[in-house]
Parts: structure tokens; sequence; C-alpha cells
């Protein structure tokens, strides 16, 4: 939840709240990709990641959007900055 | 084959007003001067002729039609309050599989020869008696409210229906409340639009009048001088069916948003 959600979030009419849980459950069941496919594809692609480079497990979302008539698979793998360590004297 | 056209009423979700539109759409168009008959394709929920108050005539049913043991004839109840309408019960007793989809085109066939419309009250869900109601369709109105548990399984439909090469389907949002809607509390017109990509054919509001009327067996539309708002969006909605290009009434709400709705209806 970023800040707008959580300022703004109280605000968000019954109506927008159907019409966003809509889409999403609609793209799911167009695509018929469940849930727990998608955390099934979460966890695979974490593994494949987590192998090559420095992420946060935690941080990776999978998603179907849609776009226009277009549905896709979208995954968000934040990197993990590598930390400058200062040595104090 | 002869000129009559099949329009099937469908939704997928129970209870959200197939039948109402079905009784209403075949009264409004046989006012309009068409012969038209109404057919309950729900066998074993039979509730058309209840709705159209011609459950005391009931002697034969479309089963008994389909296994020979009547003319089709003979299964048409003849709506004595209006020239040119006629009812076809669904059989009570039976289950969806006592019909099949080509005994509907059969039947729908021989229907064409005799009349201009032929509306089929399908049953809710995607089985056997969905399957019946769509295969003779030349148009599909599939109903719905808004609410999300409707438009998920109105979507469901569409899918099906395009799936059949019996698309695209045209919407009817039933049970709009314009008021609701102004304060952000129901899905709007456009919302439902936006979410399922459909051509809207008619919007019906709320209004108690609808069950009043079923009440007594008399499709609301007949009654002249009542509920004139919702006889008058079922009207258009009967209007559209023949090919008219109606606009839609201004649901009295407040924000505009019909007016909107008016400008990407007509592009």
């Amino acid at each position: 939840m970023n800040i707008f959600e959580k300022l703004f979030g109280s605000s968000e009419t019954s109506a927008s709240s159907a019409k966003n849980r809509l889409k999403m459950v609609l793209v799911h069941d167009r695509n018929d990709i469940s849930p727990g496919v998608l955390r099934q594809i979460r966890d695979d692609i974490i593994g494949v990641f987590a192998h090559h480079l420095n992420i946060d497990p935690d941080a990776v979302e999978v998603m179907l959007d849609e776009n226009d008539n277009d549905n896709m698979l979208v995954a968000q793998v934040p990197l993990t900055p590598t930390r400058r360590v200062r040595t104090n004297h | 084959m002869g000129h009559g056209k099949v329009i099937t009423i469908t939704s997928g979700k129970g209870g959200v007003g197939k039948t109402t539109v079905t009784a209403n759409l075949s009264t409004a168009l046989a006012m309009a001067g068409y012969k038209v008959v109404a057919i309950d394709a729900d066998i074993g929920l039979r509730n058309l002729d209840v709705v159209m108050g011609l459950e005391n005539r009931i002697v034969y049913d479309l089963v008994d039609v389909v296994e020979g043991r009547c003319r089709l004839n003979q299964a048409m109840i003849k709506d004595k309050r209006l020239e040119g309408l006629s009812m076809i019960p669904a059989a009570q007793t039976r289950d969806k599989n006592a019909i099949s989809p080509t005994d509907m085109v059969l039947v729908c066939d021989q229907l064409r020869e005799e009349v201009d419309y032929i509306v089929i009250d399908s049953p809710a869900g995607i089985e056997r008696g969905f399957q019946n109601a769509l295969a003779p369709a030349d148009q599909v109105i599939i109903v719905t409210n808004p609410e999300v548990s409707a438009v998920r399984d109105a979507d469901r439909i569409i899918g099906m229906i395009e799936a059949e090469e019996k698309g695209p389907g045209k919407l009817i949002i039933n049970r709009y409340k314009p008021d609701m809607v102004a304060r952000g509390d129901m899905l709007s017109i456009e919302d439902i639009v936006d979410i399922l990509h459909i051509d809207i054919i008619g919007i019906i509001p709320e209004d108690e009048k609808i069950l009043i009327s079923t009440n007594r067996g008399q499709p609301l539309v007949m009654q002249n001088g009542h509920a004139k708002e919702t006889g008058v969006a079922i009207r258009n909605i009967a209007n559209r069916v023949k090919g008219d290009e109606i606009p839609f009434i201004d649901l009295a709400v407040k924000d505009g948003f019909m007016s909107r709705l008016r400008g990407w209806v007509t592009s």
C-alpha cells in the first residue's frame, strides 16, 4: 500500500472497488489462470532470478494486467541495491 | 426457412430478470404489431407462464412438442389480452436433457414460418439448458445487474456466445439505480461497458412496479400510464431489436453520465 492509498484508500467508492475487483477477477477468468498458478509462476521466477541476481524475494510481484484489449503477465522484480559499506575508523 | 427472428435472453447468473425481460420484450413487440412467440426453455423450472399470467391455460408444453405428443400450434398459448402474442411453456416435471439443441433449432425453424419474433427465455447456468436456448439464436441478449457476481457471470456467458459464433451479444442492464450510481455505490453503465466491452441494448431501472405486475401476471408494458419510465425503457429495447436507432432515456440523475453514454452509443 503506497502513501496515496493510505491517504485516500478510505475514500474509494464501493463502485470503484467493485470495478477494480471485477477487472482483476475477469483477467484471471478469461485467461483461465488461477491465483494459485500465478503464485507458482512467482516462485519459479524468484528461483531463476535469485540464481543470478541479488533480489528481495518478498518484493517480487507477478500479476495479470489488461491493457486495451491485450492481457499480459506483468512481473516486477526489484533488484536489491548493493550496499556500500563504509568502514568506520 | 421463414423470416422470423430468434432472440435468446440469457445471463449466466440466475435471478437477474431474464424471465421478466422475456415477458416484457415479447409483449412490447406484440404491441408494436408483430407476431411474437415467447418460449420458456427452462425445463423443470417453468416460470414464464406465471410471469405472463398464462399459467392456467397450459395443456401441452415444449417437451410434448419435441416428443411428438402434440402439434406445435397446440402448445402455443395465445394471449387473449394481446393480438399476436403467444407463449410455449416449458415442461415442469422433466429435466433439461429432455430437449437437445437440435430439437430447439427444429422447433424454431417451424416457428419462423409463422411469427416475426421468437423470444427464448434461457435458463441460468452454462449447461445443456443454456446450449438449447443458444442453438437457434439469431441475436443473443445478455441480462445483467450492476453487481459484481452478475457482471462476472455475464462476462463468462459473453465468451461462450462468441465461442459458439453467436456473437456479438447485446447487453441489458436491469435493476439500475441512478441515485446509487450518483453517490458512487453502484457500478455505472460506463463501468460495465468498460469491463465487458459489449454494446448495450437497454437499461431498465429498478422499479417495484415490476414486482407488482408480476404479482398480477400482467407484463408491465401492457399497463398504460403506470411505471412510465420503466415502460419506455422496455419499449425502447423492443424498438432497438426491430433495428431502430433509439436514444437512451435519461434516468433522471444528475451528473450527466447518461448524456455521455448517448454520445458513444450512437457512435
